[in-house]
C-alpha cells in the first residue's frame, strides 16, 4: 500500500468511516460548518440521508431507528443553533441507554472562543449529556474518533456521543485507518461477563426462594434478541412471575402465562404488589428509577435482591442489593439458566404454589378496569382496539410523553423486543413521532404507529413534512382530550385542582393539518366508528395523522401517589374525587 | 375536591438522610487529554458531589497519564456512588478511594500532605515572631525583603491550617495552596 493511497479530505474520511461502520442512514439537517460533508454526502449513493425539519427531530429519529434494529442510530447537524437543537435527543438517548453516534460541525480551528457566526461550545454543552465526545483538532485523528466513536456508542451499557468536526478539519487532507487497524482507548473497556461465582449464588437463593419475582428492564432489550430469549427460557425453566418496567415491554411477550403486566407507579396491581411481598427480586437490566420504587424506605422490604446491570453505577445506586452481579444480560443470563438447568432436579416447584395463589387474587382485582362508554371514546379502549387490529401485522409502536404513553404500555401488548420505542427516562414530550419515522425508515414495509396525545405530538408536528418529502407512511394516532393529560392528573392530586395552563384553548384541526402538510387526515369521535376508523388508517399508504377525540377527563388509575408504597396503590375503582383529594397525605405533602 | 384541601406536593419521593457523612480521599488516574479534568468537575457538579480539594498533574508522560487527587465528603454511600460514576468516564483507567485503603491496611488514613506559600508583611517584634514560628514549623523563606517574608510550607493540611491561622495576627497578606496530594503508604502501589 503506497503512502498516499489512504489519503482523503477530513470530508471523505467522514463517509468512509459512516461506511465502514455499517451506517446506512443518517439523519440530518446542513449548514454552514457541515457543507464539506454534505458535499460528499451528494457524490455518493451507499449511504442515505434523511432531511429532518428540526435537529431535535434528526436525534429521535436516529434513537426509533437504533431502538428498532439494535443498530447505532447516526445523526449529522451543523456548529451552534445545529448542535444546541441536538441536546434533549441526546440527553434522551443518555437516560434509556440508546447507542447514537452525533456528528456536528464546528467553525474553523482558528476561530474557535472567537465568538464566530454559530459558534458554540459544543464539546462543552454536550459533555454531560453525552457517554463521551471529542473535538477533532487533527484530521490524522479523525477516522480513528470516528471508530472508536462507534465502538464506545455500542459497546458496555450503550449511550449518544458527539464527535464535533472543525470546518477547516472537514477540508483538509489526512490519512484514513479502517476500523480493524485504530488502536482503542485502554481506560474504556467495559467488562460483559458476569463473576460465575455471584451467579451460583444468586441461582442457590432463587431455588430456595418461595415468593420470588423477576424485574426485567431495558438493558434486555439493548443487550439484543439472545437476552430476550435467554430471559424467556429463564422465566419457563423457574416458573417464577415476571414484570417489567416500560422500557423493557417485549422482552417477556405480554400474552406469557408468567407476565405480570409493567410495574412501578402507573403498574398493575399484581407487579406491585408482587414487588413489594416478594422474598427474592431478580432486577435484570433495569436501575430501580424513582417511577419503579415509590417510596424508598417501603421499597420490598422482606426481600433478598439480585441485580444484573452492566453498569456498576446502577448497582446500590438507589436501593441497596445483596448480589450485584456486573455483565451483559444476555452472557449473564446464558450463565444462569445453565446453572439452573444443572441445579433443577433439587428445585422443588409446588414451593412456588401459594404465592401464585397469592397472584391469582391481586390479578383478580382487575387494576385495569375503566368504566366503558356508548358515548365518547374512552382512552383505554381506543388502545385495546388498536391493539386489537394490528396485533396480526408487523407493527412498532412509539409514543409520546403522557397519560397516552401509561394507557399505551397498559394496554398494547407486547410479544417482542425492539418493538416499542418510548422516552422513559427524560419523558421528552415530541420523541414518538421522529422516533417512529426513524423506525420506519429501517423496516420500510411495517407498520409504524406513533400513539400520541393532543399536546406532545406539536412539539415535533415539523416532521410531517420529512413524512411527506419521503414517503414514510407513519401513523399518528392521536388521542385527543385536549388537556395536557398527565399534567392535569397531578394538578388534580396535588394542586387543588388548579387547572393552571394544562388546557389547550386553540387546537389546531388536524385532519386539515394533515391535508396541509400533504398527509391523510382522519376524526373519530365515537366508539361505534372507532374500529373502521382505525382499519382506514392502517389501510393508508401514507402518513396519516389520526384525531382520536377521546373522553376529556379521564385519568390514567393504578397510580402510586407520592410518598405512598407499592401496597398502598389507588385503585381505578377506588378513585373517587374524594380519594383522589386524599390520596397524598400530609407527610406526602410535605415532600419537597 | 376543593382547593384549600389540597396543599402542593410533589411527583417525587424524598427520603431523609440517615448516614453520617465522612471525608475520604481518591485517587483518580486518568489519560491527559483535552476536556478530562472538565469531565471530573463536571460529574461532581452535575450530580451535586462535594470536592473540597483538587489536585492534578501529568505522573506519566510517556503513557500520557495524569493523577487526579480529590478530597470529597459524603455518606457511604455516595462515596461508592462517586466512585462507580467516575469509574464510567472514558478516559478514567482506575479510582482508588486512599481513605478505604488506608482502613484495609490498618492506617489512620493516607498519607497526605500540601504545599502552600505565605506572605506575612510586618515589621520589628511581628517580624522576628514570625521567622520564629516559622523555623519551628520548618517552613522555608523564599523571598523576603524589609518588611516582609514569603514563607514555602510543606506538611499536612493540618498543620498548615495551624500555620496559617498563627501569621493572622503577625501580618498575613495572602495564602496560596496547592491542595492535596496523597497516596497510601507501603509497599504497594494505587
Amino acid at each position: 500500500m503506497s503512502g498516499t493511497e489512504n489519503q482523503m479530505t477530513g470530508a471523505e474520511i467522514v463517509l468512509q468511516a459512516l461506511k465502514d461502520n455499517g451506517v446506512e442512514h443518517i439523519f440530518g439537517y446542513p449548514g454552514g460548518a457541515v457543507l464539506p460533508i454534505y458535499d460528499e454526502i451528494f457524490q455518493q449513493e451507499d449511504i442515505q440521508h434523511i432531511l429532518v425539519r428540526h435537529e431535535q427531530g434528526a436525534g429521535h429519529m436516529a434513537e426509533g431507528y437504533a431502538r428498532s434494529t439494535g443498530k447505532v442510530g447516526v445523526m449529522l447537524v451543523t456548529s451552534g443553533p445545529g448542535a444546541t437543537n441536538a441536546v434533549t435527543p441526546l440527553q434522551d438517548a443518555l437516560m434509556d441507554s440508546i447507542p447514537i453516534v452525533c456528528i456536528s460541525g464546528q467553525v474553523p480551528t482558528a476561530l474557535i472562543g472567537s465568538d464566530a457566526f454559530q459558534e458554540c461550545d459544543t464539546v462543552g454543552i454536550t459533555r454531560p449529556c453525552t457517554k463521551h465526545n471529542w473535538l477533532v483538532k487533527d484530521v490524522n485523528d479523525l477516522a480513528r474518533i470516528i471508530h472508536e466513536a462507534f465502538r464506545i456508542a455500542q459497546s458496555g451499557r450503550p449511550g449518544p456521543v458527539v464527535v464535533d468536526i472543525p470546518k477547516d478539519i472537514q477540508f483538509a487532507t489526512g490519512t484514513y485507518t479502517p476500523p480493524s487497524a485504530v488502536p482503542t482507548q485502554k481506560s474504556y473497556q467495559p467488562k460483559t461477563q458476569g463473576d460465575l461465582k455471584k451467579i451460583e449464588e444468586a441461582v442457590a437463593l432463587m431455588k430456595a426462594a418461595r415468593q420470588p419475582v423477576i424485574y426485567s428492564g431495558g438493558g434486555v432489550i439493548n443487550s439484543g434478541p439472545e437476552a430476550a430469549h435467554f430471559l424467556r427460557e429463564l422465566v419457563e425453566l423457574t416458573g417464577f412471575p415476571i414484570t417489567s418496567t416500560l422500557m423493557g415491554l417485549g422482552a417477556y411477550p405480554a400474552s406469557g402465562k408468567n407476565w405480570l403486566g409493567m410495574l412501578g407507579m402507573h403498574g398493575t396491581y399484581e407487579a406491585n404488589m408482587a414487588m413489594h411481598d416478594c422474598d427474592v427480586m431478580i432486577c435484570i437490566g433495569a436501575r430501580f428509577d424513582d417511577r419503579i420504587t415509590g417510596r424508598l424506605n417501603a421499597f420490598s422490604p422482606n426481600s433478598k435482591k439480585i441485580h444484573i446491570d452492566i453498569d456498576p453505577s446502577s448497582i446500590n445506586k438507589n436501593v441497596r442489593v445483596d448480589i450485584p452481579i456486573v455483565g451483559d444480560v444476555a452472557n449473564v443470563l446464558e450463565d444462569m439458566v445453565r446453572l439452573w438447568r444443572a441445579a433443577a432436579k433439587t428445585v422443588d416447584a409446588a414451593r412456588l404454589d401459594d404465592w401464585w395463589s397469592s397472584i391469582a387474587k391481586w390479578r383478580a382485582r382487575n387494576s385495569l378496569a375503566y368504566t366503558p362508554s356508548d358515548d365518547v371514546i374512552m382512552p383505554q379502549y381506543a388502545i385495546q382496539r388498536l391493539y386489537e387490529l394490528t396485533k396480526d401485522r408487523d407493527t412498532y409502536i412509539t409514543t409520546e410523553v403522557g397519560q397516552h404513553q401509561m394507557w399505551a404500555a397498559q394496554f398494547f401488548g407486547f410479544e417482542q423486543p425492539n418493538r416499542w420505542m418510548t422516552s422513559g427516562g427524560l419523558g421528552t414530550m415530541g420523541y414518538g413521532f421522529p422516533a417512529a419515522l426513524g423506525v420506519q425508515v429501517a423496516h420500510p414495509e411495517s407498520l409504524v404507529i406513533d400513539i400520541a396525545g393532543d399536546a406532545s405530538i406539536q412539539m415535533c408536528i415539523q416532521e410531517m413534512s420529512c413524512a411527506v418529502q419521503y414517503g414514510l407512511p407513519v401513523k399518528i394516532f392521536i388521542l385527543n382530550n385536549q388537556y395536557m393529560g398527565m399534567v392535569r392528573q397531578w394538578q388534580q392530586l396535588l394542586h387543588g385542582n388548579r387547572l393552571s395552563h394544562s388546557y389547550t384553548e386553540a387546537m389546531p384541526d388536524f385532519v386539515k393539518l394533515a391535508e396541509a402538510y400533504g398527509g391523510i387526515g382522519i376524526r373519530c369521535e365515537k366508539p361505534g366508528e372507532l374500529d373502521e376508523a382505525i382499519r382506514r388508517m392502517i389501510d393508508t399508504p401514507a402518513p396519516v395523522i389520526f384525531d382520536c377525540r377521546v373522553a376529556n377527563l379521564a385519568n390514567c388509575f393504578p397510580m402510586i401517589p407520592s410518598g405512598k408504597a407499592h401496597n398502598e396503590m389507588l385503585l381505578p375503582d377506588e378513585a373517587t374525587d374524594e380519594a383522589v383529594a386524599n390520596a397524598i397525605d400530609a407527610k406526602g405533602r410535605q415532600l419537597v | 375536591m376543593s382547593a384549600h384541601l389540597q396543599p402542593t406536593g410533589s411527583a417525587y419521593f424524598i427520603a431523609k438522610e440517615t448516614e453520617l457523612a465522612e471525608t475520604h480521599t481518591l485517587s483518580v488516574l486518568v489519560d491527559n487529554e483535552p476536556g478530562v479534568l472538565a469531565r471530573v468537575i463536571g460529574l461532581f457538579s452535575g450530580r451535586g458531589y462535594n470536592i473540597e480539594s483538587l489536585t492534578v498533574s501529568e505522573t506519566e508522560h510517556e503513557a500520557h497519564l495524569s493523577r487526579i487527587t480529590i478530597v470529597t465528603r459524603g455518606t457511604p454511600h455516595v462515596l461508592e456512588q462517586i466512585k462507580n460514576q467516575l469509574e464510567r468516564l472514558v478516559p478514567v483507567h482506575r479510582v482508588v478511594d486512599l481513605t478505604v485503603r488506608a482502613a484495609g491496611l490498618g492506617h489512620d488514613r493516607p498519607v497526605e500532605r500540601e504545599l502552600a506559600l505565605v506572605k506575612v508583611h510586618g515589621s520589628g517584634e511581628h517580624r522576628v515572631e514570625a521567622l520564629r514560628l516559622a523555623d519551628a514549623f520548618r517552613a522555608s523563606v523564599i523571598d523576603a525583603n524589609i518588611d516582609h517574608f514569603v514563607f514555602e510550607i510543606t506538611g499536612k493540611p493540618s498543620k498548615i491550617e495551624q500555620f496559617i491561622a498563627i501569621m493572622k495576627p503577625l501580618g498575613l497578606i495572602e495564602v496560596c495552596r496547592t491542595g492535596i496530594a496523597a497516596m497510601n503508604r507501603g509497599p504497594q502501589g494505587m
